[in-house]
């Protein structure tokens, strides 16, 4: 297929040439994650939800990948397929192995996906209902490691006492209950329990999204120390384009199931290509009143296409001010436009699109 | 040009009663509403904003209650019930001194005929979940000209055609069907405009928005921001909002009230607070949010040491200080900072600022 040659330049271009395959950590080609709708008493299916429709997309070794888009768009979808958490529609998910084999982690049986959920690690979004309440933290963090026979007895201890250590707790509360620790807190118990076994990639789902402000800050440095210390390679799922735009090296914009682009974290925004990028950029209210005056704000019309009977053509057309003929009848295909970054518009090339300066104008 | 006073909020305490003991979630909290103008009140999660709002309406929840300080409400004259039912006030400030009623909300009954008859008629509120915030069991319709038919004598015809009037003037498409939909049929961003179009029913002269926008997405939230600017042009209300995001205030708002643990950390206009800020707790708040452009080549964020205290375990002395780089000690743990003027509305509360 045309889009997974594309995505193969497009990774040794931004690896200036330089990149082996041994590289690339994640590997998504053509993943589709449909949900059925079912109907009347022997639970016909009479269509489907096209959560995640045929998306490819590569990690590398190292980097911090932002999964963005509005809710319904499939980047917790996507993610959770990574982890395996559904079964494939359709697709693979190559994952390099630590010989440096990629092994496809679509078709695996639970027991064969053992080793490699000790490699996929994930932190939830909610710091209140991703923590057993009924287990002390010294289980919550440390039962991965009994599970997997890594640690045991004095020696897990010890090791839960590192990892609360490690993200800003005192090893001293272990034996307290979730319910005794802040959100901020929960959050950093969360983060301690992905990183337990040693994972290679951590797919961090919202991650900050229910914290507050000066706390969520906290949270970021630290997910950015780790990543350094522990050679972490993240998928950093989230609605919050300036947390995305602090936190990764290359984002995924996702629009009803599909990738609409695809770049460096930095171009995307500077020099977005795709239309429903440039929009989501100008929604973003900027912390600065004196911009207001400047603002040229884009409001799209309606409401994000429903996944189960999206629109023909590009799903983003019914909302895109530049839409022309084309864009009901033809799907565009994810193009590289420039060397690594991709964009899915038949127009890409000749429009001009408004990303945000770096002084925070839009522009 | 100053506008009219519309909310006086004067050392407001609202405390609630729990078995582990008493919250003090609004402690002394003063601050001023004007009309036409948009207020934000802005802080993190348990800092009291939400509860101020409520106090005003005076839908606390058990066993919440105001104990101290009075909410005083300038009562606008109407111009006339009839038309479209616009407010007057100000025309050329003449007027300023006419005979505007005030009525001091917190002393009346929660239940009393008096505070219901100002509940979605002069203040209305629209709420962050409105999925919650709707009845599920009722139609788009009903919901709206229950409202309406309280507290105006239309006619079930007169206020239905009155809802439909709002519901395209709050950009739904179809009003006339959509009548007879119910929440769960609509999006996220439709039922936000329901509610909008629901708290305008009765031409308040404030609406309370208490995060209208956390819960849906940022394109609809653009929208719904952009709605509400318009309808304030258009009809002319205060607004009074509610949020967390620092964004949303610097779009929006005329004057901010920054809150933190129950009280006013710094209340002013919105350029001074964005590009003046005064008290340590703004100032930080402010470097720890990424901006999109200017964070990108930063490499951290500054973000405040430790975390909101438990409200059972309140500091002594300033609210802030155990978090704040400006600690005096010796002083900031024994005096809670009062309000130091700056200029017209314009105060902080911070013990740096004494000797100006």
């Amino acid at each position: 297929m045309s889009e997974q040659s594309t995505n193969g330049q497009q990774l040794s271009t931004s690896e200036n040439g330089s990149a082996a395959a041994g590289d690339i950590l994640l590997d998504v080609k053509n993943l589709q994650k449909w949900f059925p709708i079912t109907a009347g008493f022997f639970r016909r299916t009479i269509g489907h939800v096209k959560a995640v429709d045929d998306i490819s997309f590569q990690v590398l070794q190292g980097e911090t990948v932002g999964l963005v888009g509005e809710s319904g768009c499939g980047k917790t979808t996507a993610g959770r397929c990574i982890l395996r958490a559904y079964d494939l529609t359709g697709g693979q998910i190559y994952f390099q192995n630590h010989d440096g084999k990629m092994v496809d982690l679509g078709p695996l049986s639970n027991n064969e996906m053992k080793p490699y959920r000790q490699q996929v690690r994930m932190i939830f979004q909610d710091p209140f209902n991703s923590l057993n309440p009924r287990m002390p933290v010294i289980d919550i963090v440390g039962d991965p490691l009994k599970i997997n026979k890594v640690a045991a007895g004095k020696e897990l201890e010890d090791r839960v006492a590192s990892l609360l250590a490690r993200v800003g707790l005192r090893p001293e509360y272990m034996r307290r209950y979730p319910h005794a620790f802040s959100g901020g807190e929960r959050q950093r118990i969360g983060i301690a329990r992905a990183l337990a076994l040693d994972p290679r990639l951590v797919v961090a789902d919202e991650a900050v999204s229910a914290l507050d402000v000066s706390v969520r800050a906290q949270i970021l440095n630290l997910i950015k120390d780790l990543q350094e210390e522990f050679n972490l390679t993240y998928i950093f799922v989230s609605h919050d384009l300036s947390v995305i735009e602090y936190i990764c090296d290359r984002v995924v914009v996702m629009y009803v199931g599909k990738i609409v682009e695809v770049a460096e974290t930095e171009e995307l925004f500077a020099q977005p290509f795709h239309p429903y990028t440039e929009a989501l950029l100008s929604a973003v209210p900027n912390p600065d009143p004196r911009m207001r005056q400047q603002k040229d704000r884009i409001v799209l019309e309606g409401d994000v296409a429903d996944p189960a009977n999206p629109p023909s053509g590009c799903y983003f057309h019914p909302r895109c001010r530049y839409v022309q003929d084309q864009c009901s009848q033809e799907t565009p295909d994810l193009r590289e436009i420039a060397p690594g970054h991709f964009a899915a518009c038949h127009f890409a090339e000749e429009l001009t699109l408004a990303g945000v300066t770096a002084s925070g104008e839009l522009g | 040009m100053e506008t009219p006073v519309l909310i006086e909020i004067k050392n407001l305490k609202t405390h609630f009663f729990l078995d582990e003991g008493t919250v003090q979630a609004v402690n002394g909290v003063d601050f001023t509403i004007h009309q036409h103008k948009t207020l934000c009140v802005v802080g993190e999660s348990g800092c009291g904003k939400s509860v101020t709002a409520r106090s005003i309406l005076q839908i606390v929840d058990q066993p919440g209650r105001i104990v101290e300080g009075e909410i005083l409400y300038h009562r606008p004259d109407r111009l006339s019930t009839a038309g479209n039912g616009e407010w007057t006030s100000d025309e050329a400030g003449a007027s300023g001194n006419s005979t505007t009623e005030i009525i001091d909300l917190a002393a009346l009954d929660p239940r009393g005929r008096e505070i219901r008859a100002i509940r979605g008629q002069d203040i209305s509120m629209i709420f962050q979940e409105p999925m919650t915030s709707l009845s599920p069991i009722h139609t788009v319709g009903n919901q709206i000209t229950e409202a309406i038919k309280l507290h105006t004598d239309m006619l079930d015809d007169e206020a239905d055609e009155h809802a439909v009037e709002l519901l395209r003037r709050v950009g739904i498409p179809r009003p006339e069907e959509r009548l007879e939909t119910y929440p769960f049929e609509l999006s996220g961003g439709m039922r936000q405009r329901v509610m909008i179009a629901m708290a305008l029913s009765c031409n308040p002269a404030l609406l309370i928005a208490d995060e209208p926008t956390t819960a849906v997405d940022v394109t609809t939230q653009a929208q719904i921001l952009e709605l509400l600017e318009e309808l304030q042009d258009e009809f002319g209300m205060a607004i009074m909002l509610i949020t967390h995001d620092l964004g949303v205030v610097a779009e929006m708002a005329d004057d901010v009230v920054v809150m933190y643990l129950g009280q006013v950390a710094e209340r002013g206009d919105v350029d001074s607070i964005f590009h003046d800020p005064k008290h340590p707790y703004t100032q930080s708040l402010l470097k720890s949010i990424p901006r999109l452009g200017v964070s990108r080549n930063r490499q951290r964020l500054d973000s405040i040491r430790g975390m909101v205290p438990d409200p059972y375990n309140r500091p002594t002395g300033c609210m802030f200080g155990p978090r704040c780089d400006h600690f005096m000690p010796g002083r900031c743990d024994a005096v809670n900072p009062p309000a130091i003027p700056l200029g017209p509305e314009r105060e902080v509360h911070c013990l740096l600022y004494e000797d100006e």
